[in-house]
């Protein structure tokens, strides 16, 4: 689960770790009305207005109704016209970017609908640096990433200059030790108050990643100011799903208008949904073999237009919601069902596939493979329910027939 | 031979809901000694299973089965009263982490963890407890592992499973049932099959099992199923190259996947260019590893690597 930069900048500060003041706008109104206040209280004329999506590279994204205008932007009017200067200049920002379209690298080229701001006092920066606190997978083990090379992807740091990436593993036991702390501080350059701060601020980091049971903290940049404060100038945060059932804190942060609908629909009723660009449905039973299904089809000379896996333990009515989801996909022109019954028995899935066709109608073409726990029940349930099923029996020439069918 | 389990193996089940009688009862129909229940609220009740015998399982049995399990309070008294040497875990996820370490902190030799779901940083602390001991951790978030015709230990369906001389290791449940069944249909058959799970902090890796299956006698072949995420399929890649005499097929699920969305599996994600199908692919065609292109070939693609 992710969350927008003003909640982890949130979270953070609950937990002693410095960023700047800020104020969230949903509106242009509440986005000026935010400038006289924040000004005053930080003392710095520069604001900077934000745009909150859950992607990154919105610093170079660009609004595709307003293509001057960028997913962040540093008003530096207040500096020579006061207050009223910026929020002038806030105003008219915030007009360009709530309700329009923010597109980034990160985005894809159908961009994110902006419709929240953050308005943040500006910072005098000295230095720039990264750091992330992540799973190690190959060591089992949380481990914090940092770098020189703030405010630079961290992807093509790793590529560029990997010498240029510490990295410290946490152990579980004992949490990051003050002299790991020492070393990163050192490692980095970082001497007198700034290496002191610094050390403070990674020990707090990495609790709040045990604590809050998250996925990945990522902090780029993390700003030395010229007074040797250490502030966290953007921030990341996403969770590990299967922990949220102990934080309903993080969980009330959630956007859904952030989400795909489909997707959404999917977890709710138990089903792991994702959809692609593709024009061949898929309903599979069990992760891997859904993704194998989605090669397969592609390795045939088809596009697959979902990954949906229904499970271990389908029953008839997530077979129907999961076929209401496919069907819905207006690109969808056939749709492949391949199962592998073990837990999940077939005739199951087959008296879901007959009710979800009853209840939303079949206007393409339908390729059933089942394979595994009470196979023939299910062939049977099929075969006499007079619905238009063309039988496979592998997973390839399933893959084939339903390419054929549906082109 | 085969590994991690056989006909000697005595197993208690931690967990004993719906999910974990359902399969309890599938086990013992197929044979495995199953010989105790850890469940705290069950405590001293015992649960009676009755059925028909799962004749693809172990040979020689009776037509039908009744078997009062007796069911304590916690593992080291489970151990104790029926001397248990490997436990399997049904436990719901905030308690599952738990419920390794308990089965650890006992002593038992395997764990083999069944339960989706369970928090990365419970899994986290479980594998820092078990370092130093003498458990083996298969999973969690796995289908468990099974000695055809000796002992299943898992939510596997039995049936599709025959004795034979090929070792399957798989991070994915369905694939795994899709290379047994082919393996059975060509008559190859499996020594022993292994599903590691899908999550990013699992116990027993890929490398661990194809060490096992190196030495063990009756192995011939070995069927490897990776998928996207994460780098343990190229650390088997290599160890296929400089440790194994015995041929290897495999399979990488996620060819199509998008990077930066989790494809079902909590470990199945490409993020940042890395762990993707292709550079998996690569890494297992260079170590010799002859290498399915569609899951309907991975039986074919053993063949091939046996010659």
């Amino acid at each position: 689960m992710k969350i927008h930069e003003y909640q982890a900048k949130q979270l953070m500060a609950a937990r002693g770790i410095p960023v700047p003041m800020g104020r969230v706008a949903m509106s242009v109104e509440e986005a000026v009305a935010a400038v006289r206040p924040l000004i005053e209280e930080s003392g710095n004329p520069v604001v900077v207005l934000k745009a909150q999506i859950h992607a990154g590279g919105r610093g170079k994204g660009t609004f595709r109704e307003h293509p001057e205008t960028r997913g962040v932007n540093v008003i530096t009017d207040g500096i020579a016209g006061g207050p009223a200067a910026a929020e002038r200049k806030v105003g008219e920002l915030a007009a360009k970017m709530l309700g329009n379209t923010l597109v980034t690298i990160q985005t894809g080229d159908e961009g994110k609908l902006v419709s929240r701001l953050y308005l943040e006092q500006g910072i005098d920066i000295e230095r720039e640096l990264y750091l992330a606190v992540l799973l190690d997978r190959s060591k089992s083990r949380n481990m914090v990433m940092a770098s020189t090379e703030g405010g630079v992807e961290i992807e093509k740091v790793a590529e560029e200059s990997p010498e240029e990436i510490l990295r410290v593993e946490i152990d579980p036991a004992i949490g990051l030790a003050s002299f790991q702390a020492n070393e990163l501080a050192h490692g980095l350059g970082l001497e007198g108050d700034a290496a002191e701060h610094f050390m403070e601020f990674v020990e707090a980091v990495s609790r709040a990643a045990t604590d809050l049971d998250t996925e990945l903290i990522e902090i780029n940049p993390l700003v030395v100011t010229v007074d040797g404060r250490v502030i966290a100038l953007d921030g990341k945060m996403s969770f590990d799903d299967n922990a949220m059932y102990r934080h309903s804190d993080i969980v009330d942060m959630r956007d859904e208008t952030e989400e795909d609908a489909a997707e959404l629909a999917a977890k709710s009723a138990g089903l792991s949904y994702i959809k692609l660009e593709g024009t061949i449905g898929c309903l599979v039973n069990g992760a891997g073999l859904a993704m194998a299904t989605m090669d397969t089809i592609k390795h045939v000379g088809g596009e697959p237009a979902n990954f949906l896996d229904v499970g271990g333990g389908a029953t008839a009515d997530q077979v129907t919601t999961a076929f209401q989801i496919i069907t819905k996909d207006p690109n969808v022109k056939g749709i492949f069902v391949n199962i592998f019954g073990g837990i999940m028995r077939c005739d199951v899935i087959a008296t879901g596939i007959v009710e979800a066709v009853g209840r939303v109608g079949l206007e393409v073409p339908l390729v059933v493979r089942l394979e595994g726990t009470n196979v023939e029940l299910g062939r049977q349930i099929i075969e006499e329910s007079g619905l238009e099923v063309t039988n496979a029996d592998s997973l390839r020439e399933g893959a084939e027939k339903i390419l054929e069918l549906s082109t | 031979m085969s590994i991690l389990v056989d006909k000697s193996t005595r197993v208690l089940v931690q967990g004993l809901g719906k999910t974990g009688q359902f399969h309890t009862d599938k086990a013992i129909a197929y044979g495995t000694q199953i010989v105790a229940g850890v469940h705290p609220s069950r405590d001293g009740t015992g649960i009676h299973f009755e059925g028909e015998t799962d004749h693809s399982g172990v040979p020689g049995r009776d037509e039908t089965y009744a078997v009062d399990l007796p069911v304590y309070a916690t593992v080291k008294e489970a151990v104790a009263e029926t001397g248990a040497g490997a436990s399997v875990v049904y436990v719901p996820p905030p308690s599952a982490a738990d419920a390794i370490m308990e089965a650890a902190a006992a002593g038992l030799e395997l764990v083999v963890a069944i339960t989706e779901g369970i928090p990365v940083a419970d899994m986290i602390v479980a594998k820092r407890y078990l370092e130093g001991k003498r458990t083996r951790l298969i999973g969690p978030n796995c289908p468990g592992v099974i000695t055809p015709g000796e002992c299943k230990i898992g939510i596997m369906p039995g049936y599709i499973h025959q004795r034979g001389r090929i070792g399957v290791v798989s991070r994915s449940g369905t694939l795994t049932y899709e290379a047994v069944h082919q393996l059975t249909l060509l008559d190859l058959g499996q020594t022993t099959a292994v599903g590691i799970g899908g999550d990013p902090v699992n116990g027993t890796d890929f490398v661990d099992c194809l060490r096992l299956f190196e030495e063990d006698d009756e192995t011939e072949g070995v069927i490897i199923i990776g998928e996207i995420g994460g780098t343990a399929e190229e650390e088997a890649a290599d160890f296929v190259r400089s440790e194994m005499s015995k041929p290897v097929a495999g399979f990488i699920a996620g060819t199509t996947a998008p990077p930066g969305k989790r494809m079902g599996h909590a470990g199945a994600i490409v993020s940042g260019g890395r762990g993707t199908a292709a550079a998996k692919i690569e890494a297992m065609s260079r170590a010799g590893v002859v290498v399915a292109e569609t899951p309907s070939d991975m039986g074919e693609a053993m063949l091939r690597a046996l010659g």
